[in-house]
């Protein structure tokens, strides 16, 4: 597609990123018709070819965002499935993640935005802070049914107080010890990123990573400095938070990578994965691209960690019919499509995948909280697709979607804990329940 | 692209000292661009609130279609839900002397779907639901704004498909196809569009709603069917369709054949049709676009080859393998580099899915392109690539061959570098030599891309003043005052209706 940025405007490397990217678009439209957005929406300004050009428009006049480019990106789930469809390779995630920055810099949302999203971009990476909501959000839950009015921000609130669990589950000094040695004989060292949100939503994750990886002969590092992967910040368009948290992190692998070194990174939120995947793109022009380079090589979803270790279960198959949810971080994000599914039937699962599998479930981060409207109606979608399966249970690879699918008729598991209770792991307690 | 029109285009934009490739629109009205606000507030009436657009920053998506050298403004967007809204809106416009464009997904090739600034845009996307689905008499009442593999995937999962399938299936919606008599791969067995509609709700411009056709081919009275399908846009808006579902096949097999040159390939389709052996498709990409869509899809296609046939077969296993074994054969004398068979189910998948991939793919290897739309006698195939070839060397610009073999349908694309206005120029003389060797050799100069803004200039070529006089007669049948969709399809010169 045609761009007009002056010669000046392209000395600016992000702006230069912006314009090869805009150049691959061929504006063909096949993208609008897998976007969720566009799907439930049915405008082209909330399609990706719509963004596309409205932020093509907005970066090429130079112009301050509005109301109207916010309203329309801030819609956008980051969700990538345009990247899986579209056939000239166009890089949406880095287009839309530059967008985001260009808006949070030159537009000032109205206050109750604004402060929620401080808010958000402070508490959620923070997992002591984290719990401490969560505990005065279960106190409040019950409130959220008295909470008046459809204007945005009682929506937001109601969508906040429902997706906060009800009891939280305790500490794990597990995911908290800093090593974590392999049995028997080593065949390989990595560190796990214990991520933030979900440290404090769901310990039980990491428990059975941290199992299954030693049971197979892995020791796992838990290094000392590593956080939040600064998906969160980034996503929000916050550029130095973001990129100060994930700094953090190079930091810590790498003194491991120098130290007794490391076969791989894990990540087992596929949401962080696709992140810390791009660390060596978000640091492209920075002092530690070498290193960010490196790590973004490391890092790994832990099915592909599985498989290259050579995942076997040990226990007979329970007879289970598994319906797996594809996270978009995962199948978009990271590609990783076949490989969860071919896992759980090597586990001994019967597997099955609901209609429109491609389609988002509303999570995305923190969008089940900004977008509540948009959020609801996905995962009103997805549920009803999965439930015409006929499974037992749902599994994902990412924390956001587990929690976004929770509470309704069937147990939403991560797909490690039933690998590692295929493997000699305690039964998932969502099973037994 | 219209040669002929975008070069007096070109020198508009070269005047303004800078590349700016526009198309000629007919002169807005004055008066209407005087009350775009009276417009706006008037529409917001009849329409809910989320389905009026008209700040600029959100025009702007819609200034262009899959065409985007040409772009447009329009004065409005709406977004109606159902066909009383669309009604609604038409019968104001009407009213008013306001100029219309309707709009489906926007993937149109030929500029149909470009504003113009007087224009209300009025886009069918929202009017996505299936409303009736009819298997033993084997139809589907589906909304206009229903994605062509849409309509496959509601009745898929009970062994029924819906036949035409343009590359552009995954977005482009059943309106636009119904309005393009779209084609596509599949064709080859199962006809175009128009071979596959029952009936439609119909929309007049003075918003009057008329239902034609019914649920089976060949309804009585005139083929009122047959004179809108086809019709861009320019009679009245298609709301609802009925098109005929088919039973799936008990198989089908896709077959990769590679040779050495996009001679050859051309002469092994020659023979392969020659012999009356009439595959489901037959399909033929060139190596860049191989290149290009191996890239995309992953597919296994042959790299080494300079011109890849898909070649696909259906029926029972039995028939396939006769089928099949008769092809090879055919193939066989053109030495091969290679033939092989889709392994699995989603070998054949990926093929496809590389296959309708194929334009945007061409996105990876160059910033733009022109994409042709021509069709010649499959005799003449060799000798069209031969000479496409010698005029890529000529203007020095790429091309990608992509195209539906069996039924002849050229889709050259043109490489081209949109920010370079000389590269440009050359993109579209390297264009209009290839459409005036389409007709050198016995062909014509549309395929399945329609004329829309793109090739109107070039009617002349085609029809002689009394054809054109007599087709531009019923557009005014149906729309007296020009208001459709008026700057497509008919040259805007000696149009007294679209004058100042
Ligand atoms: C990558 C790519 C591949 C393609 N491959 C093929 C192919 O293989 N075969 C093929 O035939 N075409 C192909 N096309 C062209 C295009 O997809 C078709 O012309 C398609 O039918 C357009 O549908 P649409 O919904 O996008 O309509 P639009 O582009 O929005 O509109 C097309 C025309 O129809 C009018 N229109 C749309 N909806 C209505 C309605 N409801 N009532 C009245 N008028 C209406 C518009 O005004 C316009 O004139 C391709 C396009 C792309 C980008
Ligand atoms: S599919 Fe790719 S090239 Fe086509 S409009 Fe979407 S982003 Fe652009
Ligand atoms: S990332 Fe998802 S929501 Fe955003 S434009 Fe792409 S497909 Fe749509």
């Amino acid at each position: 597609m045609q761009t007009t940025f002056t010669a000046e405007q392209l000395r600016d490397p992000d702006t230069a990123e912006a314009n090869k990217i805009l150049r691959t678009c061929v504006h063909c439209g096949m993208c609008t018709a897998t976007c969720p957005t566009f799907l439930l929406l049915g405008d082209e300004l909330d399609s990706p070819r719509g963004r596309i050009y409205l932020i093509k428009d907005m970066l090429e006049n130079g112009r301050a965002a509005t109301e109207l480019e916010a309203r329309h990106v801030d819609r956008c789930l980051s969700c990538l499935s345009c990247m899986t469809t579209c056939p000239s390779g166009v890089h949406y995630m880095h287009l839309v993640d530059h967008a985001r920055r260009h808006i949070e810099e030159t537009y000032r949302r109205p206050w109750p935005e604004r402060a929620l999203r401080s808010v958000l971009a402070r508490v959620l990476p923070r997992p002591g802070l984290f719990r401490l909501s969560l505990r005065a959000a279960a106190l409040a839950r019950p409130l959220a049914r008295l909470i008046p009015g459809r204007g945005t921000t009682a929506q937001r609130l109601r969508a906040m107080l429902t997706l906060a669990p009800a009891a939280l589950p305790p500490r794990s000094p597990m995911q908290e010890a800093p090593l974590h040695p392999a049995e028997g004989t080593r065949r390989g060292r990595v560190a796990l990123l214990t991520g933030c949100a979900q440290k404090v939503l769901d310990p039980t994750i990491n428990e059975a990573t941290i199992r299954l990886l030693t049971r197979m002969g892995i020791e796992v590092v838990v290094p000392r400095g590593q956080g939040c992967c600064g998906a969160l910040t980034h996503h929000m368009g916050q550029h130095d938070p973001a990129m100060a948290a994930a700094r953090a992190n190079l930091q810590a692998w790498g003194a491991e990578i120098e130290g007794q070194g490391l076969d791989a990174i894990v990540i087992n939120a596929s949401g962080c994965g696709t992140t810390v995947k791009d660390y060596g793109f978000m640091f492209r022009d920075e002092p530690e691209a070498a290193l960010a380079a490196k790590i973004s090589e490391l890092a790994m979803d832990v099915t592909e960690v599985l498989d290259r270790f050579g995942y076997r279960p040990s226990r007979e198959a329970p007879g289970l019919t598994v319906a797996y949810h594809s996270a978009c971080s995962l199948q978009h994000g990271q590609k990783i499509t076949a490989l969860p599914k071919e896992l759980l039937k090597r586990a001994g699962f019967a597997v099955k995948e609901p209609a429109e599998p491609h389609i988002c479930c509303g999570s995305a981060g923190t969008y089940n909280l900004l977008q509540p409207g948009i959020a609801q109606a996905l995962r009103a979608r997805k549920l009803e697709n999965m439930a015409r399966l006929d499974a037992d249970l749902v599994a994902a690879g990412n924390i956001g979607c587990i929690t976004q699918l929770s509470g309704d008729a069937l147990p939403v598991v991560h797909t490690v804990e039933l690998l590692d209770w295929m493997a000699g792991g305690p039964k998932p307690a969502k099973l037994s329940a | 692209m219209g040669p002929a029109l975008s070069r007096v285009a070109l020198a508009d934009g070269e005047a303004q000292g800078h590349f700016d490739p526009m198309i000629r629109l007919p002169p807005p009205k004055p008066e209407i661009l005087a009350r775009r606000d009276g417009i706006l507030a008037d529409l917001g009436r009849l329409l809910p609130e989320d389905a009026v657009i008209g700040e600029a920053i959100r025009l702007r998506p819609y200034e262009t279609d899959g065409l985007s050298a040409y772009r447009q403004m329009p004065l409005a967007v709406t977004l109606p839900r159902t066909t009383e809204e669309v009604a609604a809106v038409l019968r104001y416009c009407h009213a008013n002397g306001i100029r219309v464009v309707p709009r489906g997904a926007g993937t149109s090739l030929s500029g149909g779907a470009l504003p113009l600034e007087d224009a209300v845009v009025i886009g069918l996307m929202r009017m996505n639901r299936i409303l009736e689905v009819n298997y033993d008499d084997r139809f589907a009442v589906v909304e206009a704004g229903v994605t062509n593999i849409g309509i496959t995937k509601a009745v898929e999962g009970d062994g029924f498909f819906y036949a035409p399938d343009p590359s552009s299936q995954l977005a482009c919606m059943i309106g636009g196809n119904v309005m393009m008599n779209s084609g596509g791969a599949h064709c080859l067995k199962y006809g175009v569009t128009a071979n596959n509609l029952l009936g439609l709700t119909f929309v007049t411009i003075e918003g009057e709603v008329v239902r034609i056709g019914g649920q089976h081919l060949d309804a009585a009275g005139y083929d009122w069917l047959g004179l809108i399908t086809g019709s861009e846009g320019q009679l009245g808006m298609v709301t609802e369709v009925t098109v005929r579902i088919l039973r799936s096949p008990e198989g089908a097999r896709a077959m990769l054949a590679a040779f050495s040159s996009v001679e050859v390939a051309g002469q092994a389709v020659d023979a392969i049709i020659g012999a009356g052996v009439i595959p489901v498709a037959l399909e033929f990409m060139d190596k860049p676009c191989i290149h290009a869509c191996e890239a995309f899809a992953h597919a296994g296609y042959p790299l080494d080859a300079e011109a890849v046939l898909i070649i696909e077969v259906e029926g029972s296993l039995a028939e396939q393998d006769m089928l099949l074994n008769r092809i090879k054969e055919i193939c066989d004398r053109f030495e091969p580099i290679s033939m092989k068979l889709a392994e699995s189910a989603e070998q054949s998948l990926a093929i496809w899915k590389g296959r309708k991939g194929a334009f945007g793919a061409v996105g990876r290897i160059s910033p733009d392109y022109l994409c042709m739309d021509g069709t010649i006698p499959t005799g003449e195939l060799p000798h069209v690539l031969k000479r496409i070839g010698e005029m890529s060397a000529h203007y020095g610009l790429g091309v990608a061959n992509v195209f539906h073999a069996g039924d002849g349908n050229l889709h050259p694309l043109i490489m081209f570098d949109a920010n370079d206005a000389e590269s440009f120029r050359k993109a579209e003389a390297f264009g209009a030599d290839i459409l005036r060797l389409c007709v050198e050799v016995g062909g014509c100069l549309t395929g399945e891309h329609g004329v829309g803004v793109e090739k109107r200039d070039l009617m002349v070529a085609q029809f002689t003043p009394r054809e054109l006089a007599l087709q531009r007669a019923v557009k005014s049948a149906f729309d007296p005052g020009w208001l459709l969709n008026p700057a497509k399809v008919f040259p805007l010169e000696g149009n007294e209706a679209l004058a100042a």
